[in-house]
């Protein structure tokens, strides 16, 4: 499955010179024009690029690492795999131009369990790149040395975020670090490492191949190029999509013919839940920020029945190791189960929708800070809809 | 010299490195603002330790002196201006001027709430719970002012309870999940017994394969007991059986009591760490209906003599005879869970064991033997009970090898918790009692023996005799005391020479007596794996001790322990043995009269061997 729209900047063609271009400016050089471009990590956080970059550039150690963080795992993203499937040297020089950008040595790519079927061609395309000198020694003759390997994950969610990510490459439990520090100095095995989503690497070779000013001219202030998006649910025609940062959630239902829209989830499961009020917001690291999922729901569907949903996988998800998420995704998901039941009072509601908040504030990781967000942007914004019916 | 190759510490905690103001760091020390507070702190302090130093309570529950930062409950969460979250205290290194406040609305709501939360998952009462009392879980819900459940509470049990081991028992439905017992048995211990199982909602700490506890690798230091903020974990119980003996008026109901217990009941009773009790316990012991009370240091003296001669005697068979299946360094035998863990974990190396038994089985022997024929009691009506600060002795006297008088050589050991417990029950308070001595006839023992409670105890006294029967002098040490072998250093290593031997001894004449001492498991490791390389070759005689500390920290002494409480028992231990007129186990005049009574053969004669030496069994890591 190609990308659905035409490629805004995402053109295989005209980026295949990023990778020679990159190793003609010196490392610094690039984590400069990375941070001139504005990029923010795709993966949903959005974290500057460059920021990580520089970081990482700037820590003294004898080995480095890339990671890139292909365990697609949100529910309702499929724009990495399209990515990794589809724009192969896109993401792999990116990759490379991030590993010659911090100096180092080795790139990793954690691939999501459910994505083994990639993982032959994949392999293919590294030796074909090794093939062409475009990676392992010497790489295009510039003496710089840089290869890849690729770990398949197994199926845990947490393993998304990045410090889990690595516990998980390093054999351990899929559970979060505490931070600081930060895998920028003290990543894998205790190396300085960067983590970066696929579509960020592949939007870092868009970069160097084109130049930030060139990558400025898409997107709004703050949130600048485009962004790839899986859009699924109610519509016509489902996909993945290259919008610009900006667009309005009107327009991309009207962009995927979604006529009957009531709410749009933005960011997947621990995103926000956008009721039609407000379906003039924008997809930007400023309003609706998403890792690339959109998930679309009509006047049928069941509000607090999608809500269950999501709040048992997180039940599910929660690696478990710290208090608040791990006990408080249950009392919330029990909490809906007493709305079903009609059983739940308003005193009690407000009491969980407080200790969401509490979640969101003291959990460990992203997950559990995130996980109340569905919670608390559907009994909000469709107070009326879940206790009408019940 | 030894490297430790394998432990695992985990990558968060590692340490900071902190670049000082010459090399273009910003300094070793920060300024941080705390509730408008300014303080400096130097850099890499956590906020927790930033604001224990300035008296700021902060509330901890996955927290311990003792072990590597989890950062898990996140009860300790305080907030950082400009931080979108809170930041766990425990685990946040400060590195730069930060404002935090510790008890601003978020963080007051955030705290109740996880409470809350760990408290409706909580099962059982209080009143029914073995750390009423004493469990930072209540204590937290009190600081709190938690009234009732806000999240409901649950009511079922979803675990069932592993009473399987004689040592250790898991109520998980008591667990808060702190991962402490986690952290204790793989990263301070190095064991890895326990590990967190399942994700989300079903996490638990469970076993290789949820095994029961007594089927697994588990070698009983119950160090997790100690670390274990809730009732989760607890030593196997035996008072109401002891009970049930000393009102049975046909059986005679002895204990024998370890020199470590003493040294720390006192803090069950609300004294502060470091005071010794042991004439207030005789009393106390009496009082409850104990028939005889003895001192286990009187075998621990016996042992010293054993032991001091297996050493010699392996020396003279290696170095004069040259028998090369002699194994050298010669390990101490009288910590079982040391004992276990080398069943364990190197089966292969169990011929460098002393075959000496721990002076809580010497004594059980002894009792069942000679005591019994001097005093004319049936043994079958002994019963013997030992108080330990151990949870691996009660293990030990259960092995099958541990009959050597014909019967169960100890009937129960019982934790220094436990006897407190007896104690409280029978409604004596400890410190208001007047002291009295020991019974006979095993009297009161020697400081050797007294001194076996501190890690590097046993190898000072083994010194101390071992040295004075090869040269005939004292060991050269003012006052008696072998400092090399004090202090809390994970691995310690000395040398004493001896010089001026006595005829028998002269092929020692000029020998280095190279000595090292290792506690807790995960050092024992380091040494075994140096063993294991082949660089131990000069070395003659290694105490390890399975718990940190030696056995003022055992697994069944006081709730809570850290470096500074065992510190302060090793204290109150070293300063009861300068107080004593008999210090040296050869010169204690019980002993010698055993020795002409009863092992008539000698020290590692052929009585001696009957009763006072064992064998091992090669474990393994095999799980059935
Ligand atoms: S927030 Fe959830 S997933 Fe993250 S560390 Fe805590 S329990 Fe694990
Ligand atoms: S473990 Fe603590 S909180 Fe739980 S029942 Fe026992 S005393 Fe109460
Ligand atoms: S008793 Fe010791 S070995 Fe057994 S689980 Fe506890 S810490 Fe581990
Ligand atoms: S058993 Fe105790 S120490 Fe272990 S996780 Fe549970 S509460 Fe913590
Ligand atoms: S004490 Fe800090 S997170 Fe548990």
């Amino acid at each position: 499955m190609p990308i659905m729209n035409d490629t805004i900047q995402f053109n295989v063609g005209e980026h295949r010179l990023a990778l020679e271009k990159a190793l003609k400016l010196t490392p610094q050089d690039i984590v400069m024009e990375i941070r001139e471009a504005g990029l923010k990590g795709r993966g949903g956080a959005g974290f500057p690029t460059g920021t990580k970059w520089l970081l990482a550039l700037s820590a003294v150690a004898e080995k480095k690492f890339v990671i890139c963080n292909a365990d697609e795992g949100e529910p309702g993203t499929f724009k990495d795999r399209v990515l990794l499937d589809e724009y192969t040297n896109l993401v792999i020089d990116g990759m490379t131009i991030g590993g010659y950008a911090i100096q180092a040595t080795e790139g990793i790519i954690y691939l999501r369990g459910e994505y083994k079927y990639l993982l032959n061609k994949l392999e293919r395309f590294l030796d074909e790149k090794r093939e062409n000198n475009q990676l392992g020694n010497n790489i295009l003759g510039t003496g710089f040395n840089f290869d890849i390997k690729i770990r398949l994950g197994s199926g845990a969610y947490v393993c998304g975020e990045e410090t889990a990510l690595i516990e998980s490459l390093e054999g351990h439990r899929g559970e979060a670090r505490n931070r600081p520090p930060f895998p920028v100095n003290t990543g894998f095995m205790g190396y300085p490492t960067i983590v970066n989503n696929v579509e960020t690497f592949a939007s870092a070779a868009i970069i160097i191949s084109k130049g930030a000013d060139w990558f400025k001219k898409i997107g709004i202030s703050k949130s600048y190029g485009t962004k790839l998006v899986s859009i699924s649910g109610d519509c016509k025609k489902p996909g993945v999509y290259e919008v610009p940062f900006g667009i309005s959630i009107r327009d991309l239902l009207k962009m995927v013919e979604a006529d009957e829209a009531k709410a749009v989830q933005v960011g997947g499961a621990s995103g926000q839940c956008v009721p039609e009020s407000q379906f003039d917001r924008k997809i930007s690291f400023e309003d609706l920020s998403t890792g690339g999922s959109v998930m679309i729901f009509n006047k049928s569907r069941d509000m607090l029945h999608i809500l269950k949903n999501f709040m048992e996988f997180f039940v599910e998800e929660s690696c478990g190791q710290c208090s608040p998420c791990r006990i408080g995704n249950k009392k919330l998901l029990e909490g809906i189960e007493l709305i079903e039941q009609g059983k739940c009072s308003y005193t009690y509601l407000n009491e969980l929708i407080e200790l969401g908040k509490s979640m969101q504030l003291a959990s460990k990781c992203g997950l559990g800070q995130s996980s109340p967000n569905p919670f608390i942007s559907i009994l909000t914004n469709f107070e009326n809809e879940v206790f009408s019916t019940k | 010299m030894i490297k430790d190759k394998l432990s695992r510490t985990p990558v968060s905690q590692q340490p900071l490195i902190v670049k000082k103001e010459e090399e273009g760091g910003i300094g070793s020390f920060v300024e941080v603002e705390i509730n408008g507070r300014k303080i400096q702190v130097q850099m890499g302090t956590t906020i927790l330790e930033a604001c224990r130093q300035n008296n700021i309570h902060i509330p901890t529950l996955c927290y311990h002196e003792d072990l590597c930062l989890a950062g898990l409950c996140r009860i300790c969460v305080v907030e950082i201006e400009g931080m979108r979250t809170l930041q766990a205290a425990c685990t946040y290194p400060i590195t730069n001027k930060l404002k935090i406040q510790t008890t601003s609305e978020k963080v007051r709501k955030a705290r109740r709430h996880i409470l809350d939360l760990l408290l409706s998952e909580h099962y059982g009462e209080c009143y029914s719970c073995h750390r009423n009392g004493n469990c930072e879980l209540q204590s937290l819900a009190k600081e709190y002012g938690v009234d009732g459940y806000k999240f409901g509470h649950i009511t079922e049990r979803r675990h069932t309870v592993d009473r399987s081991s004689y040592s250790v028992i898991r109520d998980m439905d008591k667990c808060v999940l702190c991962k402490r017992c986690v952290r204790t048995c793989i990263d301070l211990q190095e064991v890895g017994v326990l590990e967190a199982t399942h994700r989300g909602y079903d996490t638990t700490i469970s076993t290789f394969y949820d095994k029961p506890l007594a089927d697994v690798i588990c070698i009983n230091c119950g160090q997790c007991i100690n670390r274990c903020p809730t009732a989760a974990l607890k030593a196997n119980d035996p008072s109401d059986e002891i009970w049930v003996a000393i009102d049975n008026p046909k059986k005679h109901v002895v204990i024998q009591t370890a020199p470590s217990p003493r040294a720390s009941i006192g803090e069950e009773f609300g004294l502060p760490p470091g005071h010794s009790m042991t004439k207030q316990l005789n009393t106390a012991l009496r009082w409850i209906g104990f028939d005889k009370v003895f001192d286990t240091n009187f075998t621990a003296d016996l042992t010293i003599m054993e032991e001091g001669t297996e050493l010699l005697n392996r020396l003279k068979k290696k170095l004069v005879e040259g028998d090369n299946n002699i194994k050298l360094p010669q390990f101490t035998s009288c910590s079982p869970g040391w004992v276990k863990y080398i069943e364990h974990f190197y089966p292969d190396y169990l011929d460098y064991l002393s075959t000496c038994k721990s002076p809580q089985q010497m004594f059980g022997a002894l009792i069942k033997t000679f005591y019994a024929q001097e005093n004319n009691i049936a043994p079958e009506d002994i019963v013997t009970v030992a108080l330990m600060p151990c949870s691996a002795k009660k293990f030990e006297c259960n092995r099958p090898e541990m009959h050597s008088s014909g019967f169960k050589d100890v009937d129960y050991g019982l934790t220094t918790r436990e006897m407190a417990q007896m104690i409280r029950e029978a409604g004596i308070n400890l410190p208001d009692l007047e002291g009295s001595g020991f019974d006979d006839p095993f009297g009161d023992a020697s400081g050797a023996g007294l001194i076996f409670g501190a890690t590097g105890g046993v190898m000072e006294a083994a010194l101390r005799t071992v040295y004075e029967i090869v040269t005939g002098r004292e060991v050269p040490f003012k006052n008696l005391e072998i400092t090399p072998c004090r202090g809390f250093e994970g691995v310690r290593q000395a040398s004493v020479k001896l010089e001026g031997t006595l005829p028998e001894w002269n092929f020692l004449e000029g020998v280095d007596l190279n000595f090292m001492i290792a506690h807790g498991t995960a050092n024992a490791k380091k040494v075994m794996e140096a063993l294991v390389r082949g660089e131990l070759e000069n070395i003659h005689f290694i105490e390890v001790m399975a718990c940190p500390g030696g056995c003022i920290g055992g697994g069944g002494q006081p709730i809570p322990t850290s470096p500074e409480i065992r510190k302060k028992r090793a204290e109150a231990i070293y300063n009861e043995d300068r107080g004593l007129e008999v210090r040296k186990s050869h010169q204690n005049p019980h002993i010698k009269y055993i020795y002409e009574k009863f092992l008539i053969d000698g020290p590692c004669g052929h009585i001696s061997h009957k009763l006072l030496h064992t064998h091992y069994v090669k474990r393994g890591k095999f799980i059935a």
